[in-house]
C-alpha cells in the first residue's frame, strides 16, 4: 500500500468505515499517516433497535454518535469530524451546497487521498449522493491539486458496470481491529460481528475473503 | 421501550388531544432491501415535526396494534405497532419492530419539537 500523507474518509453514516475500510484506515495509521473521519449523519433512522429493543428513534442517535466515536477511538483516527447531516436526507440536499461544503472541509484537512463511496455503485441513496458531492468538490479542484480518490462499490451491478476494483488491500494483519471497529458500531451490528467472528474462526474461504480484502476504484476524472 | 399495552397507551393519546402537537410519522423496510432481493419492491414514507392537532385518537387491533388519530380536516394513522415509550420528556412513542427486532414503522406525538 503506497504511504499517503493525510487521508480523509467521507461516509454518510457511522458503521459505513467499519465494513469496507477500517482494516485501510488501520494500515494507514500504523504507517504513520494521519486519518480524519468526515461522518455526515449519526445513522438516526437505523432499523436495528435490539430485540427487545434498547434503543428507539430518539435515542438512537446518541447511541450511534458514541458508538463512533467508540470505533474511531479504537481504529486511532485523532479528528473525526460530525457533519450534521439527517440520515436518509442527504440525496434531498442541495447539490451544490453539499459539495461546497464537503470541498471546505477537503480543504482545511488538504489530503493526499480521499476514500468516500463510489455514486451510483454503493446501494444506499445516502451513499451515492456523498460519493457525487465528494467527486464534484474534488473536480473543481485544478488537476494538478486534486487528491486521489479511492471509492467502495457494492451494488450488484457494479463490476459489470465499471469493471474490477483496481485496488485491493490485503488488512488481514489488521483484521482483530476490523472486527473490533465493527463491534464498537453494537446496536447495528451486535449480531453480524458475532457470526463473522464465529466464520472467521471455522475459516470459511467467502467470509475470509470479504474482511480480509478491502476493494477500491480510483476514481477518474 | 416496552410491549404497547393497549389501556395505557389510549390514555396517553387522549393526553395529548386537542393542543398543538409534532408528529414523527415514518415507515421504513430498510435501503438495503431491494439490494439483497431484487424482486422486493422498496418503499416508505417520513414526516418530521408536522404541527397538528388530533381531536380523537383511538389505539386499536389485537398487536400488533394500529394507531389512528382524527383531525377535523384529515387524518393520521399508522399500523403495526409493537412497542411504547413515554419518555423523559413525556414524548409518545409508537414502533413495531419486525420479527427480527428492526423497526418497519414508528408513530411519535411530542407537545415540542423533535430536534
Amino acid at each position: 500500500m503506497e504511504k499517503e500523507r493525510h487521508v480523509l474518509v467521507i461516509f454518510p453514516h457511522p458503521d459505513d468505515e467499519a465494513f469496507g475500510v477500517s482494516g485501510t484506515i488501520s494500515l494507514h495509521i500504523d504507517n504513520g499517516t494521519p486519518v480524519t473521519y468526515a461522518c455526515l449523519t449519526l445513522g438516526e433512522m437505523g432499523r436495528n433497535m435490539g430485540n427487545p429493543p434498547f434503543a428507539n428513534r430518539e435515542t438512537l442517535p446518541k447511541i450511534r454518535r458514541k458508538e463512533l466515536e467508540a470505533a474511531a477511538k479504537v481504529l486511532g483516527i485523532q479528528d473525526l469530524r460530525m457533519l450534521g447531516y439527517r440520515d436518509k436526507t442527504v440525496e434531498f440536499e442541495d447539490e451544490e451546497l453539499l459539495a461546497n461544503r464537503l470541498g471546505t472541509t477537503i480543504g482545511e484537512v488538504n489530503p493526499s487521498l480521499i476514500i468516500t463511496f463510489y455514486p451510483g455503485y454503493a446501494v444506499h441513496p445516502d451513499h451515492d449522493a456523498t460519493g457525487a458531492a465528494v467527486t464534484r468538490a474534488v473536480k473543481e479542484l485544478p488537476a494538478d491539486k486534486r487528491p486521489k480518490v479511492h471509492c467502495v462499490a457494492f451494488s450488484n451491478n457494479c463490476e459489470e458496470e465499471i469493471g474490477q476494483a483496481d485496488i485491493v488491500n490485503d488488512v488481514s494483519t489488521v483484521a482483530d481491529r476490523k472486527i473490533a471497529a465493527i463491534k464498537a458500531h453494537t446496536s447495528q451490528t451486535q449480531l453480524m460481528a458475532a457470526n463473522m467472528e464465529e466464520s472467521l474462526k471455522n475459516q470459511e474461504p467467502e467470509v475470509m475473503a470479504r474482511i480480509y480484502n478491502e476493494r477500491f476504484w480510483t476514481y477518474k476524472f | 421501550m416496552e410491549p404497547a399495552v393497549k389501556e395505557t397507551v389510549q390514555k396517553e393519546i387522549d393526553r395529548l388531544a386537542n393542543k398543538e402537537v409534532y408528529i414523527h410519522l415514518e415507515t421504513t423496510n430498510g435501503a438495503y432491501a431491494s439490494h439483497f432481493d431484487e424482486s422486493f419492491f422498496s418503499s416508505g414514507a417520513y414526516i418530521r415535526n408536522a404541527k397538528l392537532i388530533y381531536e380523537h385518537g383511538k389505539f386499536t387491533g389485537k398487536g400488533p396494534y394500529r394507531v389512528g388519530l382524527k383531525m377535523n380536516f384529515g387524518w393520521v394513522y399508522a399500523e403495526g405497532i409493537t412497542h411504547f415509550e413515554v419518555d423523559e420528556t413525556g414524548r409518545l412513542l409508537l414502533a413495531g419492530h419486525d420479527f427480527s427486532g428492526k423497526l418497519a414503522v414508528a408513530l411519535q406525538i411530542s407537545e415540542t419539537p423533535f430536534e
